[in-house]
């Protein structure tokens, strides 16, 4: 990573956040800009802001949304809130690692492509079973439909 | 342009409302997440270009000027009815179309827009009977629309619809016609109860926070529905947001608070995207900033997202979390209403609590009174789900029965099966079986029972589903987002699940059954948060109403819903069997043996129960049971 | 008798109890004398309230933490009912289900919070599966050795590590039953921030954070006999040590030490304050250097090695400013390893001479490894073990400790002054540096400053001082590096300025230092108490007056030696 570059985006969103700095939003912003939370970025942050980087990392594996490895061109997202579970969301997530060869350990492709991970509810239970493409959301899909829908994206 | 000030309002008022008049017709394309996931955008896209194609003006948002005959085009808010989606509205007719597809635009336009004829085929019909009219339908009939009333039915991102059909009224009545004690007279009058959860009074709250004597105070408003199967929040941010960005305002001006902040899921963007563009537009109109109105109230509102953690529902990890922190709740004293944000006192109540101050600042606490049960009064909105035939959001006066909800609105359970129980208030809520049918659902009648309302979602289950298992799956889903600080909810939740996953497999044994009624007992008592004490309530209602089932699953290893794969048992019907031979050569771990011509066996001890034999056997010889 | 005056009480177990300012039902309880069980509660750190083992009971049955609840006059509250007993009891059990149970072997086996309260409430079987324990442990670090696998996440050492010392070299990670306590990245605790100071040790209910132990290594010097052992005894180890013999808080055992240590095979006992009248000498003389030129100041000290390696991490900036004077430790090792070299120079088959350091500080252990401090490439100190190292060597060995009659330490380093004694508690190498810096005609005015400014174990002290003709000396005194992170604020931000500032990481000085018998909030009056009697029963007052000094000024220190051995930059 050229560090140079890096330490001015950090420091932009830094600034954009005020005097608060508050570590989450920053988080966001930075994912935002590399889909991931790059371990040099966060030891940069964490001398900018004057915080220690443990306090950082720990904000960071606690939600859910941020992740510490490069996630996928394309995040795929399957719903399993209680509506879309009990109208079986699961065999649409074992079909798709299965399909890519993705485990509960490995969510991503070695080719960089997908990520595949299950979220909790979506809020579109009417839809269920749903699942989401880089936050774009796919109603009422079934195993078949969803691998089908991973051949359109590649 | 900026409103300097109440007369000014209104005169813009009357101006967005003259120009709505000249609209001959009104489009209402459903812009919630679930019709856009149905392609409703697409079809607005494809109604726009049709309408100007037949020569008729097309209106959006009251942006462009005003011309008479014109249609009004409108991405609206969610309606509620999502599994029939995309759905659209056409006014003044109250024509409701269903499951609309791009191609039936032309004729929806041919024949409804430009003409007053309707398209049969889009509309809902049930037993025969044929219902044109949105409000007409059985599941809109039953309902009382409050909150949501105009979630559907008004353009969703358009400040000027929503001045020009009242919105702002009640602000402007709260900062010129009313003291802050007023205000909060009203509210406290109208026993409006926060409906995030445990239903504390809200004027209190409000009061509370006036009394503080900090000079900076905070008004938050929790959006992080995080309760897997409730949706009314989102559609609120989402179809009706002024509403709630009204309310809070009125909170603001009345706790003496200047500044607000709205916490929503990071799973929601389209809420985020419809919040940021309502807040623009109430800045760029002087309605958010510097001396409102020329009232001398001050008051901005910000937005933060969630980055996915449950807990941070509750209270101080909602606060905390904004403040850039682990969310994981603290201590209580001192309360959020002290010690909020950034330590300041701070008026915490979550999305459909404040989309109802406008409306009782506007009719005032009597009439408020009028709806629903004199301690509970008000609606509530509930996100129906599961094995039910109408699934969607409703909204329904407190205290209306369960039976009402379900059969009713929710028009029964799907595929004529028995309705076996409700789980309610999402997985800190508990179940509610057939016994309850009558209950009347309101924050009171609720706790009496063991159960709470949380934040209304409601999850039906018919007689298929095994209540084991979904002690297993909320239990789950509470030990994944279990904060981890606290042992009895950190622990105590993973010991449950281990004993519930111990027990769907088939490895249960009796003494399990206390050690779990120990560890809920335990959990409930002592955990932190709120979060934690009602973690073992799927447990503790499934084993008080469904005992039998966990002896059966425990005992009999059996599980009489077959939904417990491990639990289930493959045999051959010998009367059936005409010992073709193709399920043992089917079968993957050669668990199937026999001689041709007669009948086959499965070996239980081998079977690993996956089917494969099942769907083989021509003569329906093999079952499950 | 009026309202006003009627006593707000509440009932503890049946009895009233006047309420009397306690903040917390669990102070109210103890006064009351019950001793409510808490796994995640100090008074020096924030509330955290996750433990749950302080629950009791109110009168409607509702179940209250009472670490967080604040008393309220007519409030009765039981706090040993069979419900409150039996979800301790399973709370103990949710805890040890995820606990490494090897207690017979852990190294804190003699006091370890968990096994008591289990114990205690009976806890007799788990019922629960043990995960998987994987076993490794953290011994990077030459202080402290991380075991996660005993670790019970009541976040003490976070608390301390951040609230107390601003450094937050690991914090929580993960979450619900995935949560952990970690350097982030999981990085070694050696190559995070850490300053070794031991606090997270010192609070750690369990094993999860332990001192490291040097004893194997002290036993095998003592059982050779090429070797010379010496010993050096810093000041704050003698007013603590008594607590694991049962003596009252803050008794000088000193004496017993000594002859302890010769009893153990040690060749020759120093008293570490001997050279601490050095550093007061070389600090005196820099800081009067430094007033006259008008450079550097303020001078910060830099006994505490704890502190020495915050500045490097956090201010570099700094570095300038802190004196370049050794600790009293360092320089003693110097000239006893330079002495050695004298007396053993032409002569054949000469023993190895080792030093240790009895400490109370963990931090020591590994500033005696800094490449700054070796002399010709080895270390001067060669052990450094900790008052807690001694007291288990004496109980190993099978020492009366009780009955030893007390002994005197070795000539000729055999004196110290009393202000070489009070280095180990806050405020005492500033006081020992004033001695020497004001004339010693205006000893009642110094002893006034002493009395009202410099003494006590306030986070932060400030005293003025005249100096001169003219000129008003500022000081500052601070424990705890929020504390001095604080005041560094403030003096670069131009609202404060000091010409001397004494830092301890610690608070309250060596004193609670993280080697000391467990201390947080407990014995350090009584032990600040103890050090300054021993001033006071002292014959010599200031570091110049002890002849010791003097003499090592005309032999081993003359000419450059005095900086080449007692400086290290």
């Amino acid at each position: 990573m050229d560090h140079e570059k890096m330490s001015k985006t950090i420091d932009e969103i830094v600034a954009r956040h005020g005097d608060r700095k508050p570590i989450v939003a920053i988080l966001q912003d930075i994912q935002e800009e590399y889909r991931y939370l790059p371990k040099e970025a966060l030891f940069y942050l964490a001398d900018k802001i004057d915080t220690s980087i443990a306090k950082i990392y720990s904000v960071a594996t606690f939600y859910e949304n941020f992740s510490l490895e490069p996630k996928g061109k394309y995040v795929i997202k399957i719903c399993d809130g209680t509506a879309c579970h009990v109208r079986k969301s699961i065999p649409i997530l074992n079909a798709l690692r299965n399909k890519l060869s993705l485990s509960e350990t490995q969510k991503t492709t070695p080719d960089g492509l997908f990520t595949v991970e299950t979220v909790s509810c979506l809020g579109a239970c009417g839809l269920a079973p749903v699942m989401t493409v880089n936050d774009k959301v796919y109603p009422a899909m079934t195993p078949e439909s969803a691998t089908a829908l991973l051949e359109e994206l590649k | 342009m900026k409103i300097t000030d109440r007369k000014h309002l209104d005169q813009y008022r009357k101006e967005f409302l003259a120009h709505i008049d000249t609209q001959k017709k009104k489009v209402y394309v459903c812009g919630g997440t679930g019709c856009v996931a149905g392609g409703s955008m697409e079809i607005y896209d494809e109604l726009k270009k049709l309408i100007e194609e037949n020569g008729l003006n097309c209106d959006i948002s009251l942006d462009s000027d005003a011309c008479e005959g014109s249609i009004g085009l409108k991405k609206s808010g969610c309606h509620g009815f999502c599994e029939m989606g995309p759905v659209l509205r056409i006014e003044p007719s109250k024509l409701f179309y269903l499951k609309v597809k791009k191609e039936d635009c032309q004729e929806i336009v041919e024949k409804s827009i430009v003409d007053d004829d309707i398209v049969e085929r889009l509309i809902y019909s049930r037993d025969g009977i044929q219902y044109p009219e949105q409000e007409e339908i059985p599941f809109y009939k039953h309902q009382t629309r409050l909150v949501l009333e105009d979630c559907g039915q008004i353009d969703a991102q358009s400040i000027k619809e929503y001045i020009a059909y009242g919105g702002y009224t009640s602000l402007e009545k709260s900062m010129f016609d009313m003291t802050k004690d007023e205000v909060i007279n009203v509210i406290t009058d109208s026993n409006l109860r926060g409906r995030g959860g445990a239903g504390f009074p809200a004027g209190r709250k409000w009061s509370q926070v006036k009394a503080q004597k900090s000079p900076v105070k905070y008004v938050v408003c929790n959006g992080d529905e995080g309760d897997p199967g409730a949706f009314m929040d989102r559609s609120i941010m989402e179809g009706d947001p002024h509403k709630m960005l009204e309310g809070m305002m009125i909170a603001g001006y009345a706790s003496g608070a200047t500044e607000g902040y709205i916490y929503v899921r990071a799973e929601y963007p389209l809420a985020v995207e419809r919040l940021t563009n309502a807040i623009n537009q109430a800045r760029d109109i002087g309605l958010l900033g510097e001396n409102i109105l020329g009232s001398g109230f001050d008051f901005d509102i910000h937005i933060v997202k969630g980055a996915g953690a449950f807990v941070c529902g509750e209270g101080s990890a909602l606060t905390t979390s904004i403040e850039g922190n682990r969310g994981m709740p603290r201590v209580k004293p001192p309360r959020t209403v002290e010690h909020g944000l950034y330590g300041k006192p701070t008026l915490l109540n979550n999305v459909e609590t404040f989309a109802n101050v406008p409306i009782i600042i506007d009719k005032g606490a009597d009439w408020y009174k009028t709806i629903g049960p004199e301690r509970s009064p008000g609606t509530k909105a509930f996100a129906l789900t599961g094995n039910i035939v109408n699934t969607g959001l409703i909204e329904v006066p407190m205290g209306t029965t369960l039976r009402q909800v379900i059969y009713d609105i929710g028009g029964g359970i799907r595929g004529g099966k028995k309705f076996k129980a409700v789980q309610i208030g999402g997985p800190s809520g508990g179940c509610l079986t057939e016994e309850h049918l009558e209950l009347p659902l309101d924050f009171d009648s609720l706790k009496k029972v063991g159960a709470m309302i949380g934040s209304g979602g409601l999850v039906v289950m018919d007689e298929d589903t095994c209540m084991v298992e979904v002690a297993r799956f909320f239990m789950n889903f509470t030990q994944n987002e279990s904060c981890g600080k606290c042992v009895p909810c950190r622990e105590g939740t993973r010991r449950m699940l281990d004993i519930l996953e111990k027990i769907v497999a088939g490895n249960g044994e009796l003494s399990d059954l206390e050690t779990l009624e120990q560890l809920a007992d335990t959990v409930t008592a002592t955990a932190l948060c709120g979060l934690g004490k009602t973690a073992a309530n799927p447990v503790k209602s499934t084993i008080k109403y469904f005992r039998d089932e966990y002896i059966e699953h425990i005992v009999e290893k059996k599980c009489r819903t077959g939904n417990c794969q491990a639990l289930k048992t493959i045999y051959i019907d010998k009367g059936l069997c005409k010992g073709c031979s193709l399920c043992s050569r089917v079968c993957p771990v050669n668990a199937i043996s026999g001689k041709v011509k007669e009948p086959f066996e499965i070996d239980p001890a081998t079977c690993i129960k996956c089917g494969a034999c099942i769907e083989k056997c021509k003569f329906n010889a093999i079952k499950e049971g | 008798m009026s309202a006003i005056n009627k006593p707000r009480t509440m009932i503890v177990n049946g009895r009233p109890v006047p309420i009397e300012g306690e903040k917390t039902l669990l102070d109210l309880i103890r006064k009351a004398g019950f001793d409510v069980p808490t796994l995640c509660h100090h008074s020096q750190l924030s509330t955290f309230g996750a433990c749950r083992m302080c629950i009791v009971e109110d009168k409607k049955g509702g179940i209250i933490a009472s670490c967080s609840t604040p008393p309220k006059a007519g409030m009765e509250i039981k706090t040993n009912t069979p419900r409150i007993r039996e979800y301790r009891k399973m709370i103990l059990e949710l805890m040890l289900a995820d606990h490494n149970r090897d207690c017979i072997t852990c190294e804190k086996r003699r006091d370890c919070e968990l096994l008591n309260q289990a114990q205690r409430f009976g806890v007799d079987t788990v019922r629960f599966e043990t995960y998987s324990m994987d076993g490794t442990k953290d011994m990077s670090s030459p202080a402290i050795i991380r075991h996660p696998d005993k670790c019970i996440l009541c976040g003490d050492c976070i608390r301390v590590c951040d609230e107390i010392q601003n450094v937050g070299a690991m914090d929580f990670v993960n979450r619900g039953s995935n949560m952990e306590v970690m350097p982030a990245f999981d990085m070694p605790i050696a190559e995070t921030n850490c300053v070794n100071c031991g606090q997270c040790s010192a609070v750690c209910p369990t094993a999860a954070i332990t001192i490291r132990s040097n004893l194997p290594e002290l036993w095998e010097m003592l059982n050779d006999d090429n070797i010379i052992v010496q010993a050096q005894i810093a000041p704050a180890v003698r007013v603590a040590l008594g607590d694991d013999f049962n003596f009252p808080y803050g008794t000088n055992v000193m004496g017993k030490i000594v002859a302890a240590l010769r009893k153990l095979g040690f060749d020759e006992v120093y008293d570490t304050a001997t050279s601490a009248d050095l550093t007061v000498i070389e600090e005196a003389a820099e800081f009067v250097e430094r007033l006259n030129s008008g450079e550097k100041l303020p001078l910060f000290t830099s006994c505490c090695p704890a502190w020495v390696k915050y500045a490097e991490n956090k201010h570099p900036e700094l570095m300038d400013n802190i004196s370049s004077c050794k600790s009293p430790m360092e320089m003693f090792g110097s000239v006893l390893k330079e002495k050695a070299k004298k007396d053993a120079a032409g002569k054949k088959n000469n023993k190895i001479v080792k030093n240790i350091a009895i400490m109370p500080c963990t931090a020591k252990k590994y500033e005696i490894q800094r490449e700054d401090l070796k002399m010709n490439g080895e270390q001067v100190v060669d052990l450094s073990i900790t008052t807690h190292e001694l007291a288990t060597l004496i109980i190993e060995s099978g020492l009366n400790f009780k009955d030893l009659q007390p002994e005197a330490v070795d000539m000729p380093f055999g004196i110290a002054s009393g202000a070489g004694v009070i280095f180990g508690v806050t405020g005492g190498v500033t006081e020992a540096v004033i001695r020497n810096v004001v004339n010693p005609e205006n000893r009642s005015e110094l002893d006034e400053i002493a009395f009202t400014g410099v003494r006590g174990l306030e986070g932060v002290k400030e005293v003025k001082l005249p100096f001169g003709e003219e000129r008003v000396l500022s000081i500052a005194i601070v424990n705890g590096l929020r504390n001095a992170e604080n005041l560094i604020k403030a003096i670069q931000s131009g609202e404060a300025y000091y010409d001397f500032v004494e830092v301890m990481a610690c608070q309250g000085g060596c004193i609670a230092g993280a080697g000391q018998p467990f201390v947080i909030g407990r014995a350090r009056p009584e032990r600040s108490e103890g050090m300054y009697n021993a001033d006071k029963m002292s014959n010599v007052r200031t570091s110049q007056a002890n002849p010791v000094t003097e003499a090592l000024y005309n032999d081993l220190l003359s000419g450059d030696n005095a900086h080449r051995l007692l400086h290290y930059k």
